[in-house]
């Protein structure tokens, strides 16, 4: 069943020469318990899709949708009150860079409090009490000390161990990670991703995983979608898409990949979509 | 086969300044490193961030020092702490930096980026300058019209030929690229590696290649340098090292790094189908 329903979303941001059309007529659905990767290089639209289902995007952008529904609640229709109910409650987001997602200014345990305080209501003492929890959950060493720390004074992996403990504290029923390994180094990038993944399994939360890199797809996701230029170009099931990829734009981007290189050259997405990319 | 550049125990260390609380100390960065890599070949350096490996390639570069060992380029020992090197020296050894968006002058025409290595490096005219940029530009797969535009108007990937052109203006033998594929696109980056391939071939160039994705990794090198924490814990060619990793940390190096194998991902849907189903 699922959980969020977007049908037919468009984004359009007002800029100096004009309107730019960044997501052009999108659907994303995901499934309770689901993990949905939405893949795409650079301008396909894949983050904005998710910030505008969170009502994270600038005055500048225009957001339209024939459906947008969480858990059969109207997102599209609902006051922003009810909405800020939802958004950082029930949905929550972590982003690409941890480091910069958190404030510089107060300790990792002071901001995780803070989210326990107000989205999940607990007392100054509770949360306290939670947050050290959640510290050992998502695997911090030290989670004592660790909440004692400013974000610099942290490594890449632990500050997105922060982040995603944040974004569990309120227990959440859908998760948004937009790119939330791209920074880091390939041995943290499997700690993180082997965390998300057994979070999502025991509490069951859906997972929607915007990503650029097929390998992180090929080892998360039960379903993926395809995006490129802010339109989708196909969606299926992850064993199918590598399987037998049936738009030639999945096609260009598996067979762009340097391990399934044949021979001395890469066949490159342009000589797919004969010189539509990088005009 | 001639060696075109040769290290021997490279070593360097970072001096971090005291204070009032707390001590002076050193940091070695690089704990000796030993390689050499031929005329048309490429060396790549695979680790982590912290691993040593942006150090090492600078200390190749002639753009920092080392602090020990010696580093040889066409056989020729070289030691910027003790010796400005001379024009040709530098000539010979050229650079590509990770980010195509910090490595251009955003107030410089791309012709001038590309001119500017003459100018500084040698008496050719101007003419013949603006003649062997253009040349270039068409080399690395751009229009010899874009000779005026400013670095804004490109993408990243046409941004990262720039820097490719920029640093074969002076014929270089040896180009030390430092993740130059690691801020593009997927089909992007398969662009500038082709790239990278025919003007290896064309130019009989060598090749540092340092890069933390070893599907590149894999694509691109002859022989490979796995660096952790300063060292080489790792050596060989490419086929050995791919068919039988022998240290640990490459061993989890490989084991860390996504595969979109079909058969891989039929196992893990088929894991996790069974989870759902004793869940339930």
């Amino acid at each position: 069943m699922a959980i969020l329903t977007i049908r037919n979303l468009t984004v359009r941001f007002a800029t100096s020469t004009g309107s730019f059309t960044a997501v052009d007529g999108i659907d994303v659905r995901v499934d309770k318990g689901e993990v949905l990767a939405i893949v795409g290089e650079s301008g396909s639209g894949k983050s904005v899709s998710m910030l505008a289902a969170m009502g994270l995007l600038p005055d500048t952008a225009t957001v339209t949708a024939d459906e947008m529904t969480f858990d059969g609640k109207d997102l599209l229709r609902m006051s922003p009150k009810e909405r800020r109910k939802i958004i950082g409650r029930e949905i929550t987001m972590i982003f690409q860079e941890p480091i910069a997602s958190l404030n510089p200014s107060f300790t990792t345990g002071y901001q995780i409090e803070e989210v326990l305080r107000y989205n999940a209501g607990l007392s100054k003492k509770a949360a306290r009490a939670r947050a050290l929890e959640l510290f050992r959950q998502v695997g911090i060493p030290d989670p004592e000390e660790k909440l004692k720390a400013y974000p610099h004074q942290m490594s890449g992996g632990q500050c997105q161990r922060v982040m995603i403990a944040m974004a569990i504290a309120t227990g959440p029923r859908l998760l948004i990670a937009d790119e939330p390994t791209t920074a880091l180094d390939v041995t943290i990038q499997k700690q993180i991703l082997d965390l998300l993944m057994e979070l999502q399994e025991k509490s069951g939360m859906a997972l929607i995983l915007i990503t650029h890199d097929m390998g992180v797809v090929a080892e998360t996701a039960d379903r993926v979608q395809v995006q490129y230029k802010g339109k989708k170009m196909e969606e299926a099931d992850v064993l199918s898409l590598f399987e037998a990829p049936k738009h030639p734009y999945t096609r260009a981007l598996l067979s762009a990949l340097p391990e399934n290189a044949t021979g001395d050259r890469l066949p490159t997405v342009a000589s797919f979509l004969e010189g539509e990319v990088n005009r | 086969m001639s060696v075109v550049v040769e290290g021997k125990n490279i070593i360097r260390d970072y001096h971090i300044p005291g204070s009032l609380l707390r001590p002076a100390k050193t940091v070695r960065a690089v704990k000796g490193i030993s390689f050499s890599v031929e005329r048309g070949k490429t060396l790549a350096i695979v680790g982590e961030s912290g691993s040593g490996k942006s150090t090492l390639a600078r200390i190749i570069a002639l753009i920092d020092q080392s602090s020990g060992g010696e580093l040889k380029i066409e056989g020729k020992p070289i030691d910027i702490a003790k010796q400005k090197p001379s024009r040709d020296m530098r000539s010979k050894v050229q650079m590509v930096f990770q980010n195509p968006y910090g490595s251009l002058n955003p107030r410089q025409k791309i012709g001038d980026v590309l001119m500017e290595p003459l100018l500084l490096n040698t008496d050719i005219p101007a003419a013949e300058r603006r003649r062997r940029a253009e040349e270039m530009l068409v080399k690395v797969g751009l229009p010899a019209e874009h000779f005026n535009r400013y670095p804004h108007m490109f993408s990243g990937g046409q941004r990262q030929r720039i820097a490719i052109a920029r640093a074969l203006m002076l014929n270089p033998t040896l180009l030390v690229l430092d993740e130059p594929v690691s801020a593009l696109d997927l089909s992007v980056q398969a662009q500038v590696l082709n790239l990278l391939r025919d003007l290896q071939e064309e130019f009989n160039l060598a090749y540092v290649f340092i890069s933390h994705d070893l599907s590149v990794v894999r694509y691109i090198a002859d022989d490979v340098l796995v660096m952790n924490k300063g060292e080489a814990v790792e050596q060989g060619t490419r086929e050995e090292l791919f068919a039988a990793p022998k240290h640990p940390y490459t061993r989890e190096l490989f084991a860390a790094t996504p595969i979109t194998d079909v058969e891989a991902i039929r196992e893990r849907v088929a894991r996790r189908k069974a989870m759902r189903a004793a869940a339930v």
